[in-house]
């Protein structure tokens, strides 16, 4: 690409658990402003722990051991806990996997839209109203005075997760990190999520990380996407040259094992063991190289 | 609905207290003991016995004597103390203040060392400071509020007297109270010379009630607010940018408190219970006191109205605590 | 993952220093007449109040000292342990009998045996606990067996309440379908599938409600409505140590210590067990 500055560069990040297990293997993947870049792998590829690393939010026991995170040049690991805090609240945002779950169910949804706005960012309260009902516009919900007031048992998966979007895009963060954010939605409730995050990331121009175990979405909504595979990356390329020629066998695989339209019988084949044999040789004799220096 | 699930519930109310009204009036009249014989001087004829005993109405059948106890009661007239000659209602009613005041100040009590205590602990969730946190509310939980009453009497009555350890206000004080709340009364009254007297008369009870409280909050509401920290909507305000701390009192801590209310409820029950023991234990001029008395004089009567007046408070705290339940609960409030 | 394994090494410990002063204090009990140093009713009032044998002052052959009617407070501590722990067993049974099989019945059959067991339960919760066992023991006359009952017409409840939830639970599960799917009688089912079940939490519960004996019977003796005055008692010593509380606070001390040593130590080997024989726990 050109020389610009990245919005999220990750440089070989590795991270383990208590019993010494790695979960992310030496991860490297930058985005660059204003791109979407897809994050694929299957569940417990580690997708989902390197954007809870970007935000700070990982379980206590997983432990970051080496690599550094630059959010916007800024050395997230060099930061005072406090400084970082405040840095990640004013520049990022996070799309929940569950919409379900990501709302407060004892406050009502207008608080809870505008706090980061109001008590992070130092808004005036009127104008973080205006803000967020200028977003609840976008995200085409018609009848903003109603849902300000509602509590999120009122409201259904979908306009939850509307809600959440709106949210995410207020404060105009440089980086989103998506974490399969309409895995927990109804399918047709699904493509018009998807059309809204796509829409809106290109009318603010926002960078996305978009984590997903669907290689149809990932087709839909990125430009770069790196693949991942038991918390390495082992596949990294524009969108569509991987649709083009996957290059990686694991990545052949996967898309072997995705379901199409045209052939719905196809989506029972797993992902084929040959390949994941092969892979997990490799995995182990890179875990025993890593291993020797870092003890 | 809200009305005729308010409505069962006051008749389940009054089901429970008169099942505590005919047990109380069973057990007591299955004592061996003549109350009357014993109000009498030595030399008294059976005809003084049979008339006194005719006054107190205890010369009819128990089935009787209850239905009559009982319409009075339904007047408001619980009778007459047979120890201390006077209407039992005014009695109760002198002495249930300094009670309610204790409980109250040991339920605040408990509620600022348990909740402050759960959150610390929350925050550092995995550390020694935790670590240390469960063990002492295990210690405080384990052992009861009369051992507590006695070691704070050990401690701050003796070992280093700081505190008082008897009564309810220095004797030598002049009380210009009208109602029996001195505690309420002298704060109303801007005489903080005499509330802090009480309070000191009031700490030392009020800690042994409290701890054993204080001790299940801290652990109830810690365990509820480590399962609610791990919660999406709690990541995200992490993400917002908000500290642990106010993640904590903004997002968690009002859905944490929810599940710990409803167990509050019946532990203050049991804490009021608890002061029956705790005042004697520190000469408290209150009404578990005088039930104390009142038992060892078989002084029927009074026995019955502090009992009954105790089980109208408890039933009317499980009462309080369901409606504050469906109130802070927004799903029950709307649905 | 961690933290399981810590609790469970921490049960250990508990277990073995909560079953090691129990024991200790049975053993006493037991053993009263032999262990005493001296006759626990014999008073001498040349050697009242004396101080414990590290003070200065101290006799010989009075190791904790001596209360205001020179009675040695180790010989009436050693004594009282007997009375502590029969209440405390007998005690603690006859509750759990009572209240186990009631909360058994409440569980299992639901409908109107369940709804008549739980208000008997709210109108006993309605009863401030230390006001009823005074009112029952006062009723009754004072005594051993008196104490004993009173204890047990009170706290039947804690079994009951907690041993008709688990009940209830248990009573859902597939396990119990099946056995009535094969043919199995309601009662046989209740004792066969579902009390083996709830054995672990009876058992936490019995070893807490013994505690709670113990702290009754001292309640009752301190205001003077247990035993016979002349039996020494733990609540009695108490009693006579918190009146002396300025002149002698060793009377009022080592009787203190030993019921806090002994209450936490029911509760801790109850919890202990429990964690041990509860197979979802382990």
């Amino acid at each position: 690409m050109n020389a610009t500055r990245p919005c999220l560069d990750i440089q070989s990040l590795s991270a383990v658990l208590p019993n010494g297990a790695r979960v992310l293997r030496s991860v490297s993947l930058s985005v660059q402003p204003g791109e979407v870049r897809a994050l694929v792998g299957e569940s417990g590829a580690g997708k989902t722990m390197i954007g809870k690393a970007v935000l700070g939010v990982l379980p206590p026991s997983v432990r970051v051991v080496e690599g550094d995170m630059l959010l916007e040049g800024e050395d997230l690991g060099r930061l005072q806990p406090k400084a970082r805090r405040t840095l990640i609240g004013a520049r990022t945002a996070l799309i929940p996997q569950d919409p379900l779950t990501a709302l407060n169910p004892s406050r009502r949804i207008g608080p809870q839209m505008t706090d980061r706005l109001v008590r992070i960012l130092g808004w005036s309260g009127p104008r973080a109203d205006a803000r967020i009902r200028q977003l609840l516009d976008a995200v085409q919900i018609r009848d903003p005075d109603r849902v300000l007031k509602c509590y999120s048992h009122e409201l259904s998966g979908g306009m939850r997760q509307r809600v959440l979007i709106a949210a995410a895009f207020a404060a105009e963060p440089r980086l989103i990190v998506a974490d399969e954010p309409t895995t927990a939605l109804d399918v047709t409730v699904q493509k018009q999520i998807l059309r809204l995050i796509a829409q809106l990331q290109r009318e603010h121009g926002t960078a996305i990380l978009f984590v997903t175990h669907d290689l149809g979405v990932v087709a839909k909504i990125s430009q770069k996407v790196s693949v991942l595979y038991a918390g390495k990356v082992v596949e990294e390329t524009e969108t569509a040259a991987l649709f083009a020629a996957p290059q990686h066998p694991y990545t052949r695989a996967l898309m072997a094992a995705t379901p199409r339209y045209t052939d719905p019988f196809a989506s029972l084949k797993p992902v084929d063991e040959a390949v994941l044999a092969g892979l997990a040789s490799e995995i182990a004799a890179a875990d025993q190289a890593w291993r020797r220096p870092h003890g | 609905m809200l009305l005729q699930r308010f409505l069962i519930r006051l008749l389940t109310m009054a089901i429970t207290l008169l099942g505590v009204a005919v047990v109380v009036f069973v057990v007591i009249r299955v004592a061996p003991g003549d109350p009357v014989a014993m109000m009498l001087p030595p030399g008294a004829t059976d005809a003084d016995i049979a008339r006194l005993r005719a006054l107190y109405g205890l010369d009819k059948t128990i089935v009787q004597q209850f239905f009559i106890w009982l319409s009075g009661v339904i007047r408001g007239d619980f009778g007459t103390s047979i120890s201390l000659r006077q209407d039992v209602l005014g009695l109760v009613f002198n002495r249930l203040p300094a009670t309610l005041e204790l409980a109250i100040v040991a339920l605040l009590m408990a509620l600022a060392i348990g909740g402050t205590t759960a959150i610390l602990g929350a925050r550092e969730r995995g550390t020694a400071v935790e670590a240390g946190i469960e063990i002492a509310s295990g210690a405080a939980l384990s052992i009861p509020d009369f051992l507590w009453g006695l070691v704070l009497i050990l401690l701050f009555g003796v070992l280093v007297p700081v505190f008082d350890i008897s009564g309810r206000v220095s004797p030598q004080l002049d009380l210009p109270f009208v109602t029996q709340f001195y505690l309420f009364e002298s704060i109303v009254r801007l005489r903080f010379d005499l509330t802090k007297d009480l309070l000191g008369h009031m700490l030392m009870p009020a800690v042994a009630l409290a701890l054993p409280l204080a001790a299940i909050i801290s652990q109830l509401l810690k365990q509820s607010l480590k399962e609610v920290l791990d919660l999406d909507y709690v990541v995200l305000a992490r993400v917002k940018g908000f500290s642990e701390t106010q993640v904590i009192l903004r997002e968690a801590l009002k859905n944490a408190a929810l599940p710990t209310l409803t167990l509050v409820g019946v532990q203050f029950t049991f804490l009021i219970g608890g002061t029956v023991i705790v005042e004697r234990l520190f000469s408290y001029e209150g009404l578990g006191n005088m039930a104390i008395d009142a038992v060892i004089n078989r002084d029927l009567p009074l026995i019955q109205g502090i009992v009954l007046v105790f089980a109208l408070l408890f039933v009317l705290i499980n009462l309080t605590v369901d409606m504050m339940y469906a109130l802070l609960n927004p799903r029950l409030r709307h649905g | 993952m961690d933290e399981g394994r810590i609790s469970r090494h921490g049960s250990g410990a508990r277990l073995w220093l909560a079953g090691g002063w129990l024991l200790l204090a049975s053993l006493a009990a037991i053993f009263a007449p032999l262990i005493a140093p001296q006759n626990p009713l014999a008073q001498d009032l040349m050697f009242e109040r004396l101080p414990p044998f590290w003070m200065s002052g101290a006799e010989p052959g009075f190791w904790l000292g001596t209360d205001s009617l020179g009675r040695d407070l180790l010989s009436r501590l050693i004594f009282g342990a007997r009375i502590a722990l029969i209440v405390a067993f007998a005690a603690a049974l006859a509750a759990c009998l009572i209240g186990s099989t009631l909360g058994l019945i409440a569980g299992y059959f639901g409908g109107w045996a369940d709804r008549i067991i739980s208000r008997i339960v709210d109108v006993w919760m309605a009863f401030p606990p230390v006001l009823f066992a005074i009112l029952l023991v006062a009723v009754l006359g004072t005594g051993l067996s008196s104490v004993i009952i009173a204890i047990a017409v009170i706290d039947w409840t804690r079994f009951c309440r907690v041993i008709r939830a688990e009940t209830m639970g248990q009573a859902r599960m597939d396990y119990v379908e099946n056995a009535r799917i094969a043919g199995y009688g309601r009662i046989g089912i209740m004792l066969r599938e579902v009390l083996p079940n709830v054995v672990p939490s009876i058992v936490a519960l019995l070893s807490l409600e013994m505690g709670i004996a113990v702290i009754v019977e001292a309640i009752l003796s301190f205001v003077n409505l247990s035993i016979s005055t002349d039996d020494p008692t733990w609540g009695g010593i108490i009693a006579e140590g918190r009146l002396s509380i300025h002149q002698a606070w060793w009377v009022l001390v080592f009787p203190l210590v030993t019921l806090i040593l002994t209450v936490l130590s029911f509760s801790q080997f109850g919890e202990g067990l429990k964690a041990r024989f509860d197979p979802v726990l382990r």
